[in-house]
């Protein structure tokens, strides 16, 4: 079996028509950073409570989010989202965040902390409010699924760290392909990859979801996914320009993304079919990372053949048409 | 050949490696030094709590920062301990924060209040051997009596070998055939025939015990029970269980300042070795010099929070509060000692700034999904593969098993966690580890059209191939190393198993895939490839 046999598809003649396309999912991602995207607790600092409150015995009636929510609305709890969570059999999860924790959430004593119960939430008095009002479903050794609370203080450090672990890696990839290949061909990359993250944080903007330590680790998995891709076709294009002494840049280069399209195309299928049997088996906890991980093989393929390499076709335009000097090693 | 045949080797000590590591993953009974290499799960999949602490030392001077955070690390470590969790950990995370992980562990609420206590310094007399008879007396004829409040020790219940009736009977009627050892509590502390001693084995049913309110009330009055604490060095080295006096003769507030010294040549106690000298204040000084006039050659034992860290024997009456503590100690536990010492008034608070807790059913529930998620992956990968490029196409698909046998018999040679993330990494990796195969199948199949033969063809096509794959796979390789150092628990166990996948497809791919080719190749003499 053979996809793809002898292409001789014109890629970089269509690349302004890509360049379009990027550039306004681009934007989408820089609005989407500027409006700032929906953070987590772990970077926001919060708490997040998942709950197993399952009816006892088929006599019982499953709860409704609204039920639960109105506990909390009694008790003045106002600023709590809650989610249901479908498990198997039957079972009813219900998962509570909130993003508005007390400053001084980080204390020393126990007591201290009863005195502030009032003020704020925590996951200990949403899980009291819970047990007090529906017994029967609470009363089991495995209720409690999920408990994090996290200072804000902590969360902003992570920030930080998260921008400057993209930066890092982004750096050591321009370095390692500048020695490598040369210099144009990492900036190339770079800008590849710049792509990929910024398309990958607008569309979480747009589908409202948010951007955990997870997705901050899926990101860079694209990163390291999306330069794979590159990187193969740029291999194959250092190749081709010696073989193809005559040929101007835009052709070897379409050349060279056809003559491995098939491998690209095979590699994105069979990653993206285990990622999206992973976003739908692989359980609530990792189905956002395996979405992000979804889109960035999309646009991690799309990027290393419509970015990537007709933007070294510009920056090889420019520089000649005789095609002197060439690449640098192998 | 030379060259052929170290690959060889190099692939079947691979193999057996992996195999020797997954044995223990099947459902059959093994010896224990084996079980024990079976790779460890996460907290987001076994259950567990993680808690991450700062020192708030701010108002410190700089010099005494450092050792503050060493001392705050100390009292959570023996806290921790005595809450009887299987493998906790407990790190230092930069200059002022300690991350606790305590697998397996529920009580949120009872280890939180556990650790967020104040340090309690106190030192205790040791009991007089008759004492100490008197309570081991007590306690076996206690447990012989109330065997049934504590069920695991069931152990210690033996049927009656003979009786006819055995096995035949309800098990109501059962009980009374049954007998009850007189000696348990002597056995259960009497390792290796060493009184009062107590085994690694059977150290969780003692710190059950002494959890136990109805068990050390029927301690004789005046007396109570603590155990040694844990040895760095060896955790499973077996442990004192100490019977002191319970009136608590000084508490660690009286004590001005621990130091470790070294004696000089012409010490008659410590020459040149380390020693930890002691300055009380001056109640505490009096107390002391009391104490030590009254009890020479007992022991006096210095007890953290319930465990006995050391108990030297008083060899004389100390005046003016100026205390020596000798014996064959290393420098390094002459410095935790003193770390010790100084816990009993902690200079700097200890905060718990974030507190993650996962139950076991969400963990149960996420090994279940994960294992689903790589199954279906990997099946459905595979089919693809062989229909796409026959039988080269088996041949990626025996590398992709035994790429994930590696990356699993990796991880448990580095003692790392499988997280869910880490699972992630697994398929992901399975999606790419094909990648590399790929990369060469597609070059076989270059070379065959322009015309090669098969063998130059196979030749050809690695060796190039081979090229693509190195750079494809350290650029990536480059970013699951950034990942690691950014992320913490969950996170590094994805850029572990991502970075182990990579390593290992490479393995397979460069190696092993290309034995296996050379292998169909010459075996048959053929002239034709379907790829």
């Amino acid at each position: 079996m053979r996809f793809f046999e002898n292409t001789k598809i014109d890629f970089i003649s269509k690349r302004r028509v890509a360049y379009a396309i990027s550039i306004i999912l681009i934007l989408i991602g820089i609005v989407a950073l500027i409006v700032g995207p929906k953070f987590s607790i772990d970077f926001t600092g919060g708490v997040s409570l998942e709950l197993d409150m399952t009816a006892p015995t088929p006599e019982h009636s499953a709860l409704g989010i609204d039920q639960v929510r109105q506990i909390l609305v009694d008790e003045g709890i106002t600023d709590v989202e809650i989610q249901t969570i479908k498990g198997g059999d039957d079972q009813v999860f219900f998962l509570f965040k909130t993003q508005k924790v007390d400053d001084t959430f980080e204390v020393q004593a126990d007591e201290d902390r009863e005195e502030r119960e009032e003020e704020f939430v925590s996951t200990a008095r949403i899980i009291n409010l819970m047990r007090t009002h529906f017994p029967e479903y609470t009363d089991k050794p495995g209720f409690i699924r999920l408990q994090e609370e996290v200072g804000p203080r902590t969360g902003e450090e992570l920030k930080g760290k998260a921008v400057m672990a993209i930066l890092i890696a982004l750096l050591g990839i321009i370095i390692y392909i500048w020695w490598r290949f040369e210099f144009t061909f990492g900036v190339a990359a770079v800008i590849a990859l710049f792509h990929d993250i910024l398309i990958t944080v607008g569309i979480f903007f747009i589908t409202g979801k948010e951007i955990s330590l997870a997705i901050v680790a899926a990101l860079l998995t694209i990163v390291g996914y999306s330069l794979n891709d590159t990187i193969v076709v740029f291999d194959r294009i250092r190749e081709d320009l010696k073989v193809y002494r005559k040929e101007s840049y835009s052709s070897v280069i379409n050349h060279s993304i056809n003559e491995t399209l098939s491998r690209t195309v095979i590699t994105s299928l069979t990653t993206f079919v285990v990622v999206f049997c992973l976003y739908l088996l692989g359980g609530t906890v990792i189905r956002d990372f395996a979405f992000a991980l979804m889109i960035g093989v999309i646009v991690g393929t799309y990027s290393s053949i419509f970015v990537a390499n007709p933007i070294l076709v510009e920056f090889f335009g420019k520089r000649q048409t005789s095609r002197k000097g060439g690449i640098k090693k192998r | 050949m030379k060259n052929r045949k170290f690959r060889n080797l190099l692939i079947l000590a691979v193999l057996l490696v992996t195999i020797y590591f997954l044995i223990p993953l099947l459902p059959i009974e093994l010896p224990d030094f084996w079980t024990d290499r079976r790779v460890r799960l996460g907290l987001d999949l076994q259950g567990g709590m993680q808690i991450m602490m700062e020192v708030d030392y701010h108002e410190l001077p700089d010099a005494e920062r450092d050792d503050a955070v060493r001392s705050a690390v100390e009292i959570v470590r023996n806290r921790i301990d005595q809450f009887g969790v299987a493998e906790p950990s407990i790190q230092r995370v930069g200059r002022n924060r300690i991350m606790v992980q305590l697998p397996g562990l529920q009580e949120f609420d009872r280890a939180r209040e556990l650790i967020g206590r104040t340090a309690l310094l106190e030192f205790k007399l040791l009991a007089t051997s008759e004492q100490i008879d008197q309570t081991r007396e007590r306690l076996d004829q206690y447990l012989q009596e109330n065997i049934d409040d504590y069920p695991f020790l069931e152990r210690f219940v033996l049927l009656e070998e003979d009786d006819p009736m055995r096995g035949i009977l309800e098990d109501e009627e059962e009980d009374e055939f049954e007998e009850v050892a007189g000696d348990i509590f002597t056995r259960l502390t009497s390792s290796q025939g060493m009184p009062m001693m107590v085994s690694n084995q059977d150290l969780p049913y003692v710190q059950r015990l002494l959890e136990s309110e109805s068990f050390v009330e029927n301690v004789p009055a005046g007396l109570m029970l603590a155990l040694e604490r844990e040895n760095r060095l060896d955790p499973r080295a077996d442990r004192e269980l100490f019977v002191l006096l319970e009136k608590t003769e000084l508490t660690g507030n009286m004590l001005e300042n621990a130091s470790v010294r070294i004696g000089d040549g012409t010490d008659l106690q410590s020459p040149n070795r380390p020693y930890v000298s002691l300055r009380f204040n001056r109640e505490g000084s009096r107390i002391f010099e009391m104490i030590t006039g009254q009890n020479i050659r007992r022991r006096l034992a210095i007890v953290l929070d319930g465990v006995v860290y050391t108990a030297p024997t008083i060899q004389d009456r100390i005046r003016g509060g100026e205390a020596r503590i000798t014996g064959n100690f290393t420098l390094d536990e002459t410095q935790d000692l003193v770390i010790v010492l100084r816990a009993g008034n902690l200079p700097a608070p200890v905060n718990i700034i974030e507190e993650r807790t996962v139950g076991p059913t969400l963990g149960a529930d996420s090994v279940r999904s994960g294992l689903s998620a790589a199954l279906f992956g990997l099946i459905i990968v595979m089919i693809f593969i062989v229909i796409y490029y026959r039988g080269p196409g088996i041949i990626a698909n025996v590398a992709l098993i035994v790429n994930m046998g590696i990356i699993m018999a990796a991880l448990t040679i580095l003692g790392a966690a499988l997280t869910m993330p880490g699972i992630a990494g697994i398929i992901l990796t399975i999606g790419m580890a094909v990648d590399a195969n790929v990369l060469i199948f597609e070059r076989i199949r270059e070379e065959l059209k322009s015309g090669k033969t098969v063998r130059s063809a196979v030749d050809a096509g690695f060796s190039r191939a081979i090229v693509t794959i190195l750079d494809a796979n350290i650029t990536t390789l480059i970013t699951a190393i950034v990942l690691y150092q950014f992320g913490t628990g969950p996170i590094r166990g994805f850029a572990v198993t991502l970075s182990l996948g990579i390593l290992a497809s490479m393995f397979t791919a460069i190696v092993m895939v290309k034995a296996l080719f050379e292998a169909v190749i010459t075996n048959k003499n053929r002239t034709e490839l379907s790829i």
